[in-house]
């Protein structure tokens, strides 16, 4: 019985929620996008019901756009060059998708819907380590890349591959980073009880309401506010870097790499790459909402009434919080789509700077600024204010020595 | 002085933050997607959108009001206010046409038809709508204005045959034209 519910929510949430999510995405990206730029976009691709015997086609506004992507990548020839090195020719895409699609199986998805006293969790594993288990597993995306990079056997993917393993391990760091006050907050890193938390006493970057009632949180948690911001920045920023996503998009990007390591790649395996990239992109947003907006929590107090919808004896507001959960991911990925078609490509020198020097250091102390906001009622003022007025210096120390190392431009004499 | 070597703009703090440039351009993309949506892209009027951005939907619009006077669609062959086909089948169409889509076989006219001094007009006249490439140099070089590019752009047939205009079907969309020169009426 344990194991035909674990399979349904294996089925149920990674196949009809997020794999879905993939198509829907690329849909979104080429309507917004064109909105953006004053066009159209696809809104013709419907089903031909001309074919079966209606009198006209309905558009369906475009719909099934990506799923005749889908079919049209499905029956394209799929070539393999005689020069790659095909075993990793081979895996190389599978290790990009199959990362980002684990993944799904730690986030909660819903809160807990019950039939009687039988309760489902939302949530294929609830282990206690969500976000470490994320990171390690995503970290697996980076071997596809690269292998796929290599075993092309060509300069531009070659050059594209090295580009995006090294983009994506200098983010990790500070993907890893700048969660830790997050996880100081909560004091767990189960994410099913940090959105629970966030249920109850406000999400982390709207704390405004307590255990059912609006109202605002107590000094703390308001301080905490400005961390718990800044790591917000640096977490989006780094999602964005490790999803090879616009501004960072260096190893993909058309102008300077024909197509960067998925050149030398055709049909399902291309198609596999493109998924891989947006359930990437799924994912981070469904961590970012997860952890910094509260998950499925609908909030402003209305959290514990929704829980308790039920239909006789099965409770059904898990499924509501569901539906919140998934249009507030539609909305992140609408803001991963705006900024893809705003700000321009970063400069790779530029991209290794940002993440090395600046949000590595950002991130760090961040750390501190949090850990010394939550520990503040635990120490003697004395301790306090030393540890204050030495993050202040620690961090002037940290700009001075990263704008002094800066190469100095050389003053050209013509 | 061949080479000027520029140096970089020094940026003051709240550009190097970039924070604020970012901002801006979310502003600026933004206000162009709401305004799409609304219809009131730059220049949706005139470019006659559909209402999504200037774009035009083509098979529901279509932008036949806005065709220029000099715009060259498909050749078609006209008769005049006197009911008389123009054509003299003289040839030099055929003889211009670039890619050689044209094909006339001329014929007489019989001595005891009226407008026998003319003396001759095609037995078939054949353009090849799939190599013709509306340059309009048949109707620049024809002698008689027989022949004259209208605006109708959407030529299309099931198969290679359905797309060869014979005589019949030029003379039908070219239709009368008047106010041409009359050159073979009798002088007054």
């Amino acid at each position: 019985m344990e194991i035909l519910i674990l399979l349904l929510k294996i089925i149920a949430l990674t196949f009809v929620v997020v794999l879905p999510l993939v198509p829907i995405s690329v849909y979104f990206e080429r309507r917004f996008c064109a909105v953006i730029q004053d066009r159209v976009g696809p809104n013709r691709t419907g089903i031909p019901l001309t074919l079966f015997g209606f009198k006209k086609d309905f558009h369906f506004f475009g719909l099934i756009q990506p799923m005749a992507d889908g079919v049209k990548l499905f029956l394209k020839e799929d070539f393999t060059p005689a020069h790659v090195r095909k075993a990793f020719y081979w895996l190389a895409p599978v290790l990009t998708v199959a990362p980002a699609l684990i993944t799904v199986c730690v986030i909660p998805f819903g809160s807990p819907i019950s039939f009687g006293d039988y309760q489902v969790n939302l949530v294929i594993a609830d282990i206690d380590i969500g976000p470490l288990f994320i990171f390690a597993v995503s970290s697996l995306t980076v071997y596809g890349i690269t292998l796929a990079g290599w075993s092309s056997n060509s300069k531009y993917p070659l050059i594209g591959g090295i580009r995006s393993s090294a983009q994506m391990i200098s983010y990790e760091i500070s993907l890893g980073l700048s969660i830790i006050p997050v996880l100081l907050y909560f004091g767990e890193l189960n994410l099913g009880k940090i959105v629970q938390q966030q249920a109850d006493h406000g999400w982390l970057l709207l704390p405004l309401w307590q255990d059912g009632h609006l109202g605002l949180p107590d000094l703390q948690s308001a301080l905490f506010w400005i961390p718990a911001c800044i790591a917000f920045v640096i977490f989006t920023v780094s999602i964005f870097a490790e999803t090879n996503r616009m501004p960072f998009d260096f190893p993909e990007c058309e102008t300077e790499l024909v197509g960067g390591f998925h050149t030398e790649y055709s049909s399902m395996k291309f198609a596999l790459f493109f998924m891989g990239e947006y359930a990437a992109m799924v994912i981070g947003s469904a961590l970012v909402v997860t952890l910094f907006l509260g998950g499925w929590s609908i909030g402003f107090g209305l959290d514990p009434w929704i829980q308790g919808l039920h239909l006789g004896s099965f409770q059904f507001g898990g499924l509501i919080h569901l539906a919140a959960f998934v249009v507030k991911l539609l909305i992140f990925i609408l803001f991963f789509i705006l900024v893809r078609w705003t700000v321009p490509r970063f400069r790779y020198d530029q991209l290794m700077k940002l993440g090395w020097v600046i949000f590595f250091e950002a991130a760090l102390i961040n750390v501190f600024l949090a850990a010394l906001i939550l520990a503040a009622p635990h120490l003697t003022s004395a301790i306090l204010a030393i540890s204050a007025v030495l993050l202040v210096v620690v961090t002037a120390a940290l700009i001075r020595v990263a704008k002094v190392s800066e190469a100095k431009p050389n003053i050209l004499r013509v | 002085m061949p080479v000027v070597k520029l140096q970089r703009p020094k940026l003051n703090f709240g550009e190097k933050i970039y924070f604020g440039a970012l901002l801006k351009g979310f502003f600026l993309t933004m206000t162009h997607a709401i305004k799409s949506l609304r219809g009131k892209s730059a220049g949706a009027d005139s470019l006659a959108s559909s209402g999504l951005g200037v774009t035009m939907q083509f098979p529901e619009q279509r932008w036949d009001e806005h065709l220029p006077d000099y715009y060259r669609g498909a050749p078609t062959l006209v008769t005049d206010e006197q009911g008389r086909e123009r054509c003299v089948s003289c040839q030099l169409c055929e003889f211009i046409c670039p890619p050689k889509a044209i094909r006339i076989t001329p014929g007489e006219i019989p001595a005891d038809d009226p407008w026998a001094k003319v003396e001759k007009r095609p037995e078939e006249f054949e353009i090849d709508m799939i190599r013709c490439i509306y340059c309009g140099m048949c109707e620049e070089v024809c002698p008689e204005q027989a022949i004259f590019l209208r605006k109708d752009y959407l030529i299309t047939g099931h198969n290679r045959a359905a797309m060869v205009h014979d005589k019949k079907k030029l003379y039908e969309i070219g239709g009368v034209r008047t106010g041409l020169v009359n050159k073979w009426n009798e002088l007054k």
